[in-house]
């Protein structure tokens, strides 16, 4: 049998996490053996008409990418929505709260007919049916080979169901509620190793929220610190605009 | 080649971001070369208003994720600037380190995964893995050693969690340090395999002078700290950076561009050289006279070699900055915390590409009432554009559209364009027929 083959398509987003794929070492050989990579722009100049797993990296911004999601939804078996922004929205969305008009005359002021953008910067979702996410901004390449192992043997991707807490205590940290800082560790999937908590800052909740998240336990813990609820707010609003109502 | 033809070379690849070449020649004359930048805006700078200061680094690195070290050293540094917190030479050291990490990173990738393949007529990196393997594993290792200083440093390389405005959250340890010193100078003797490779090579040969722009402090090959340099008219306060950026728009392109005493100016690897040449260290002034570089070059195309020059006295920068850590010891500072008031600063920092400036307006209370970014990509698109129009009408006489197209995707991964700041790209296109 042939290996399935995976393509990378870049939307809206940094191109932090193909980025980080690159940054694969022994895992990027491991994938190899399971999977072909036919098309990846940020490394090779080779494209296919053909692939089975599409990764799409980025948010949907504008409606002249729709026809191109579309393609790619048609011609892929499996489309794997690829980091917060594509996840999400994530930071992308951070502009829906301005209107459309503002955002073209603050950024373009001589000529904000010019340019071409949607009402709102939104996950890949809005647009075409996802059927794995690998979260993050950016994505923990070991998950995202985790991922595309799972898929390629048509199993569950297997991500995490418990919150970043869990392994930040597994990491030792002390909790920076303690220090009164505040963190959305308690509601935010995990899988990333708490990387943020570890290094000195909070988690700000780029991985999304965990399945059915207690939010008012959330807001328990801010009270009992006598943290600012306003501040929460803001901080789910960087990577999720969309959930931040709920907070609210 | 025939008397009217179009190129068009729709989304060029190996680049980040999304960009196509136009060209367009009716009866052997050439109309128009234009560079368009297709990918969709963001609007980072009305993002940031009304955002917190604690936040205005972790948003604008998600602007480029290759330039994301960068992103929030500029971020930073504005912030810094507006409340007045100065450099402790721990931080200072820290900050460098980053940014060295960042280079290796970015630099390498350049060198070795985008621009030789074009040297040795390979579509990309992974044919390599065949023919050069030697080649491709040595620049894993390298770009792995880059990835390891920023996770040393910032906890990641790919938007870095531990630098904040006033200093840094977590502090590498000795052992981390002799490990990665251990494995710079083991990077140098790679790279010198590099510097071989590379003189092996031929560039295209086309020169073009033009205004050449970094970063500038006296006694250093400056990278985080210091004026601005222009090669026409000298030293320019960093505060005064918009009287060089000079932004404006063109309608094929969602990226602003810049122009300051000529046409257009040119950033990065090249401009740092001609530059501040006198500041490499021993080894990459070696380096460059095996790689037959000299200040003043005028061919964009040795941007890519310049590249490599900058690597060697990356090499030595850091060796040189880490042994002063371990000779004096680690200090636990706290991050300095800003007394909030009304106020403004600018960040200039030179990141691989070239000059990238930030600039915030605070309120009393520490949000951000307005924001700036110009970016190096950015920057160079003008300029990039005017090389295109200088080379074309010469060699569309002499060279076939094939070669005249590879030519010119050659040209624009040349001053490694990341075009995801600025805006994506690449897609040669020769319009007409
Ligand atoms: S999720 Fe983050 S790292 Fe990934 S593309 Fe979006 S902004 Fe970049
Ligand atoms: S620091 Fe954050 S992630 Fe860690 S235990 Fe506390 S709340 Fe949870
Ligand atoms: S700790 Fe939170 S913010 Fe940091 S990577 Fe994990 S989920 Fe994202």
């Amino acid at each position: 049998m042939s290996k399935p083959k995976v393509a990378f398509f870049d939307f809206t987003s940094c191109e932090g996490c193909q980025l980080s794929i690159l940054n694969l070492e022994t895992e990027l050989l491991e994938l190899l053996d399971i999977v072909d990579i036919v098309e990846f722009r940020e490394a090779m100049s080779e494209k296919s008409d053909t692939f089975d797993i599409a990764v799409i990296e980025g948010s949907y911004s504008r409606d002249s990418d729709l026809g191109r999601l579309k393609e790619i939804r048609e011609t892929a078996g499996v489309v794997v929505a690829l980091g917060a922004c594509a996840h999400i929205g994530g930071l992308n969305a951070l502009r829906n709260s301005q209107q459309r008009e503002d955002l073209l005359k603050k950024v373009y002021p001589d000529h904000p007919d010019w340019y071409e953008t949607n009402e709102k910067a939104l996950p890949i979702s809005a647009a075409i049916k996802v059927d794995a996410v690998v979260p993050g901004c950016p994505v923990d390449v070991k998950e995202f080979v985790h991922v595309v192992k799972n898929l390629v043997l048509g199993k569950d991707p297997g991500l995490p169901t418990y919150p970043v807490c869990v392994e930040c205590k597994l990491n030792e940290n002390i909790c920076v509620y303690e220090l009164g800082k505040t963190c959305l560790g308690p509601v935010v999937r995990a899988g990333c190793n708490a990387v943020c908590t570890s290094n000195g800052g909070v988690c700000i909740g780029c991985r999304g929220l965990i399945p059915n998240p207690n939010l008012n336990s959330q807001k328990d813990i801010m009270q009992k610190y006598g943290l600012d609820i306003q501040r929460i707010i803001d901080s789910v609003n960087l990577f999720m605009t969309e959930n931040a109502r709920e907070v609210q | 080649m025939s008397e009217t033809i179009t190129i068009g070379v729709n989304h060029i690849t190996r680049v980040e971001g999304h960009g196509n070449i136009k060209v367009d020649v009716q009866n052997g004359e050439v109309k128009e070369c234009k560079l368009e930048i297709v990918e969709a805006p963001r609007f980072f700078e009305a993002m940031l208003e009304g955002r917190h200061y604690s936040e205005a680094a972790i948003i604008t690195s998600r602007i480029c994720g290759i330039c994301s070290v960068g992103h929030q050293l500029a971020s930073v540094r504005a912030t810094e600037d507006a409340f007045g917190i100065e450099l402790t030479k721990q931080n200072h050291q820290l900050k460098t380190l980053l940014d060295m990490g960042q280079y290796f990173e970015s630099h390498v990738l350049h060198v070795y995964f985008l621009a030789v393949p074009d040297f040795v007529g390979a579509p990309s990196v992974f044919p390599l893995v065949a023919t050069h393997k030697d080649v491709v594993l040595s620049a894993l290792k390298l770009k792995k050693l880059g990835h390891d200083i920023g996770e040393m440093i910032g906890g990641r390389l790919v938007h870095p969690i531990s630098m904040i405005p006033g200093g840094f959250t977590h502090m590498p340890t000795v052992k981390k340090l002799e490990e990665i010193l251990n494995r710079i100078q083991d990077a140098k003797e790679e790279l010198k395999n590099g510097v071989k490779l590379v003189s092996s090579l031929t560039l295209p040969d086309f020169e073009r002078e033009t205004e050449y722009i970094s970063m500038y402090r006296d006694g250093e090959y400056a990278f985080i700290d210091g004026n601005i340099f222009s090669s026409d008219r000298g030293e320019i306060s960093y505060k005064d950076y918009r009287k060089v950026t000079n932004e404006y728009l063109v309608p094929h392109s969602t990226a602003k561009r810049a122009k300051f005493s000529r046409h257009s100016y040119m950033v990065g690897a090249l401009a740092r050289f001609n530059n501040n040449y006198k500041y490499l260290s021993d080894d990459a002034k070696q380096a460059a006279e095996d790689l037959g570089l000299k200040p003043k070059y005028y061919n964009p195309y040795m941007n890519t070699v310049a590249q490599l020059v900058e690597l060697i006295h990356i090499v030595d920068n850091s060796t040189e900055i880490i042994n002063d850590m371990l000779a004096k010891g680690i200090k636990n500072e706290k991050p300095v915390i800003p007394e909030l008031k009304e106020c403004a600063g600018v960040g200039a920092v030179e990141v691989p590409r070239g000059i990238l400036f930030h600039e915030y307006t605070y309120d009393k209370n520490g949000f951000i009432t307005k924001a700036n970014c110009i970016i190096p990509t950015a920057q160079n698109l003008q300029n990039i554009e005017d090389d295109m129009n200088d080379m074309v009408p010469d060699s569309i006489k002499k060279r076939t559209k094939e070669e005249l197209t590879l030519d010119l995707e050659m040209l624009v991964r040349a001053y490694d364009p990341c075009i995801s700041c600025s805006c994506h790209l690449l897609d040669v296109e020769f319009v007409n027929e």
